[in-house]
């Protein structure tokens, strides 16, 4: 130990969001618990949320990474309108991740949008954690030049 | 400091007063300097605390709640607190789901992990009440974790506390019990639409008859059903009447005296504790865990020994 109290330290601090129609949110209630026991305070916000009410949470909340995940394949048609009011709202800076189902021919595109890392079925925990993880490091390592 | 930012939550930009809540919750001296900055702006905001056990339905109620007093034409921001986990001091902040419709209303919500802290809140939420205060919110309303019968704290920092009951959750001795019960200035029988309701009124009824308190006020007893907001103007109505109350009595300025004692007690520990760690020789903390544990030294005589380093 002797990290002292005066050390500035935090969680990653992560919105979980389920944008769109989707009727169940088993994978990202998974996934919120898995970034929870690594050490993560997760803002869970569950199913049927509009870009707005995405932007406005990862805004409030100061969140470093936005997960979203979806299943119903309208992420072509969300995910744009998310980061567009991310960048109006000034919380450009976030670490984008997406779940779900997204065929292999979407991801460039989503690339360019900002999204880093895409998690599809089947993809482990584990490896999620560990990229947040690794890519915040990189971030905080980046700053502090 | 960074006039800049500081202005920016003067004016309540989500943005500047979502990081400034992040840099209090990080502590340390940019914390403190933030909030020394802002502190001669604060006194306006009217703290209204929200506690009760798990399932009583907090977050819903504190969602309607904040409907209502933006119906008002209120300022609203939301401090939402869950706990952390004990081992990997992650958390899981879920209070948030239950306040859906309040996107695009104007109304600030933050969720907090209580990062260890006991009493239902986090260690930084004093300093968040101060961010909100600055950022000229007339309304804050603190939601506290899942309460049993000790996490009081709440009532420390609140101006009106709000405790709020369910149907159905214990029998009349579960009422007469001490602790929460006593620090409520409003208190709120939730899903009032549940069978129960009625007798959970009645043995709140029968605790305040035979707790005549310590002074005059008289917690009133509402029903309520959140998700439609039946009952909430009434709550509403019962909190500024609380504090009109509190006018009329010269109670105001001693409940924000005992807040401020409470504080400063509380910032001095952390201030002074944070210099003594920060002046110890590295390992020397953890060459003692290790005397301590071995039986070598006592802990009473190692902190006698701190105080005077």
């Amino acid at each position: 130990m002797t990290e002292t109290t005066a050390t500035p330290s935090s969680p990653i601090r992560v919105l979980v969001a389920k944008p769109g129609l989707d009727g169940h949110d088993r994978g990202a209630k998974v996934v919120a618990r898995a970034m929870r026991d690594a050490g993560m305070e997760v803002i869970y916000t569950g199913i049927r949320q509009t870009p707005e009410m995405i932007a406005e949470a990862a805004v409030q909340e100061d969140v470093d990474v936005v997960g979203l995940s979806i299943l119903s394949g309208a992420h072509m048609e969300l995910f744009p309108r998310v980061t567009e009011l991310l960048k109006e709202k000034g919380k450009d800076d976030v670490l984008l991740v997406a779940g779900g189902i997204i065929p292999d021919e979407d991801i460039p595109q989503l690339n360019t949008l900002g999204f880093r890392g895409i998690f599809g079925p089947g993809a482990n925990t584990h490896d999620l954690v560990k990229f947040v993880q690794d890519e915040m490091a990189a971030r905080k390592h980046k700053a502090q030049g | 400091m960074n006039t800049e930012f500081i202005s920016q939550i003067q004016n309540g930009s989500p943005l500047a007063v979502a990081r400034a809540i992040t840099a209090v919750e990080r502590g340390g001296a940019p914390a403190r300097e933030l909030c020394r900055a802002l502190f001669p702006h604060t006194g306006r905001a009217h703290i209204i605390g929200v506690t009760g056990a798990p399932g009583t339905g907090k977050s819903t109620l504190v969602n309607a709640l904040a409907k209502e007093f933006r119906a008002r034409e209120k300022r609203v921001a939301i401090l939402a607190i869950d706990p952390s986990s004990p081992f990997s001091g992650g958390a899981i902040l879920g209070d948030r789901l239950r306040m859906q419709d309040l996107t695009g209303t104007g109304v600030y919500i933050r969720s907090m992990a209580s990062r260890g802290q006991l009493g239902g809140l986090a260690a930084a939420v004093a300093d968040a009440l101060v961010i909100l205060d600055a950022a000229q919110f007339e309304i804050i309303l603190v939601e506290t974790v899942g309460a049993g019968q000790s996490e009081v704290d709440i009532a420390k920092h609140a101006l009106t506390t709000l405790v709020i009951e369910a149907p159905g959750l214990g029998d009349e001795i579960q009422a007469i019990k001490a602790g929460i019960l006593e620090i409520a200035d409003v208190l709120v029988v939730n899903k009032a639409d549940r069978d129960g309701a009625n007798a959970a009124v009645a043995a709140l009824q029968m605790n305040l008859n035979l707790n005549p308190n310590k002074h005059a006020w008289r917690p009133p007893i509402l029903k309520t059903i959140a998700p439609t907001s039946e009952g909430v103007s009434q709550v509403v109505d019962a909190i500024y009447k609380h504090t009109a109350y509190l006018d009329e009595h010269g109670l105001r300025a001693q409940k924000e005296r005992a807040r401020f004692d409470d504080g400063l007690r509380a910032l001095a520990q952390r201030e002074w504790l944070e210099q003594k760690m920060h002046a110890l020789p590295p390992g020397q903390w953890d060459a003692w865990l290790a005397q301590i544990t071995q039986r070598q030294r006592d802990p009473y005589s190692i902190a006698q020994e701190v105080l005077a380093s």
